[in-house]
């Protein structure tokens, strides 16, 4: 057999693909300032994305309040400080694990819905029909998504750490024994405002990074079905390596304007 | 009737120009290392319907989509109603789409809307009172015979119903050029002389500009040797042996044109390979 790998065309074809991303952003943004907006489609992507994410969110989020908790009181048991349980399970969950797991779980559940559905349009022509009716799809299909993906997942996780230091909070109280008031009181008194802000502006990136990254798998699919499938596990891989990363970049950025 | 209603106020509005609709002029493009389609010019008219055939992977749809501005060509000038369509922005492509109805090869319908808002889709992105839509659309769905299935979802269509709603789709707007994407391809013989005839009465009634890919010659012929009586809404052929003067054949093959003519030049062509392909 042939070996026919070259390089070049590979550098060229990642090139490429990573043009045609960013141009889909631009115009996606784009789309979000200038009229026709669609706010229809807007709302009922928020309906599709937040309201029909909220298991998920909500089940992921309390019990890795839970795990944290536990975890944490049995490292804290060696040094006597069994009742700093509350602090641990709050930054973690603020800082870290609220934002990236509801990133991935969202991304699990979004990014290949909107890589699986647009790529069936695509395939289907459905994407060139809407084109020739005089329709932008990425007006249509991509800047709803977008905009109802960054908004519905701030408030996810915002969800997803009160589930989390509720769940920490109900495994310390009946679990652990620790004091009711003493837990909900460290996880209020160890937060500053920096820590809040990171929190907050990750999910702002990952949701971009769920729809940008769905939609764009979506509207490059080619092959038939088993070119939508292929579609849908790269948009689910990509999302969530490039979440990981991105909550690395943030984390670093962070740290180094807040000083923690 | 609604549709007769629609036949006397497309009559009336049958461009007067003579300027040609359509004009490509050594279009190329490729894909990889594939010449899809190698210096292509043609011109079509005013009214007149063009009928592209071709064997399977020649470029016949490619070509289709350069026209509307859905793909970009590698080379050379393509013009639609006088305007050039390859230094178009997105925002005038849009604008130029506005004139011209497309039928797609598999239809293209979104599965997740009813017939009646998939026919309606331009109607709803115009602005048009809902009112006001629902009667087009039921002149529209009434011209292809299809008004019966105005509330049924595409997946609960029949392959040729799905061809008929989206004739409707493309015509719901009286467009100036309609460009038909192997309107019949993957039906049955029956399924596709009922799509025949309604490219035809669309020809006979409104007398717009038409580009058709077929790979069916019968149905090819059928357009040329047939006329649109509206005395007994069916299709009848021209009598003594007739042929439509506003139909033409263009031939493609390879990504070149082998062919460019009247039907009558076209069954009198001496080239071995026409020969061949018509046989």
């Amino acid at each position: 057999m042939k070996f026919s790998f070259s390089p070049s065309e590979f550098a060229k074809d990642k090139v490429a693909s990573a043009q045609e991303y960013f141009l889909l952003c631009a115009r996606a943004m784009g789309s979000l300032f200038t009229r026709p907006i669609y706010f229809g489609d807007i709302f009922l992507q928020m309906d599709s994305i937040g309201f029909g994410s909220l298991p998920i969110v909500v089940l992921t989020g309390f019990f890795t309040g839970c795990v944290l908790a536990l975890q944490a009181a049995a490292s804290l048991q060696d040094f006597g400080a069994v009742s700093m349980t509350g602090r641990l399970v709050s930054l973690s969950m603020m800082k870290e694990l609220g934002p990236v797991l509801t990133g991935l779980m969202v991304s699990g559940r979004n990014a290949s819905g909107m890589a699986s559905e647009i790529g069936s349009m695509k395939v289907t022509e459905q994407i060139d029909a809407m084109r020739a009716l005089g329709v932008d799809p990425i007006r249509k299909l991509v800047a709803p998504r977008v905009a109802a993906s960054v908004f519905m997942l701030f408030w996810l996780t915002v969800l997803s750490d009160a589930c989390g230091v509720a769940g920490g909070g109900l495994v310390s109280v009946f679990m652990l024994g620790i004091n009711g008031h003493t837990f909900f009181h460290s996880t209020y008194l160890v937060l500053v405002y920096g820590d809040v802000v990171q929190g907050m502006t990750k999910p702002i990136f990952f949701g971009f990074i769920i729809s940008t990254i769905g939609c764009y798998f979506g509207m490059s699919t080619t092959g038939g079905t088993q070119g939508v499938g292929r579609s849908t596990t790269q948009a689910v891989v990509v999302s969530s390596v490039l979440i990981i990363v991105t909550d690395f970049l943030i984390s670093r950025a962070t740290i180094g304007i807040f000083g923690r | 009737m609604a549709a007769d209603d629609q036949t006397a106020e497309q009559t009336s509005q049958a461009p007067a120009s003579t300027d040609p609709v359509l004009v490509l002029k050594d279009v190329c493009i490729r894909f990889e290392k594939n010449v899809v389609l190698d210096n292509v010019s043609f011109t079509v008219a005013p009214g007149e319907t063009r009928v592209l055939l071709g064997p399977a992977g020649g470029g016949k749809s490619v070509l289709l989509k350069l026209i509307n501005g859905l793909m970009v060509a590698d080379s050379g000038s393509i013009k639609v109603f006088g305007e050039e369509v390859t230094t178009m922005t997105q925002k005038q492509l849009f604008v130029m789409r506005r004139r011209v109805g497309m039928v797609f090869q598999e239809s293209a319908l979104f599965d997740s809307m009813d017939v009646e808002d998939n026919v309606a889709y331009r109607l709803h992105e115009e602005g048009v009172p809902a009112e006001e839509s629902h009667k087009l659309v039921e002149e529209a769905l009434d011209f292809v015979e299809m008004g019966q299935a105005i509330s049924k979802f595409p997946p609960e269509l029949s392959g040729g119903m799905r061809r008929r709603v989206s004739i409707a789709r493309a015509i719901i707007t009286k467009p100036d050029l309609i460009l038909y994407d192997s309107p019949t391809g993957g039906l049955d013989p029956i399924t596709s002389t009922t799509i025949v005839q309604l490219v035809v009465k669309q020809r006979d009634v409104s007398h717009t500009t038409a580009l058709m890919i077929t790979h069916r010659l019968q149905d090819a012929f059928v357009l040329a040797t047939h006329r649109f009586d509206r005395e007994s809404n069916s299709m009848k052929p021209i009598p003594d042996n007739g042929i439509d003067e506003n139909t033409k054949f263009l031939i493609l093959n390879e990504g070149k044109i082998v062919f460019d003519g009247t039907t009558l030049e076209l069954t009198h062509s001496e080239d071995p390979w026409i020969q061949s392909y018509l046989s």
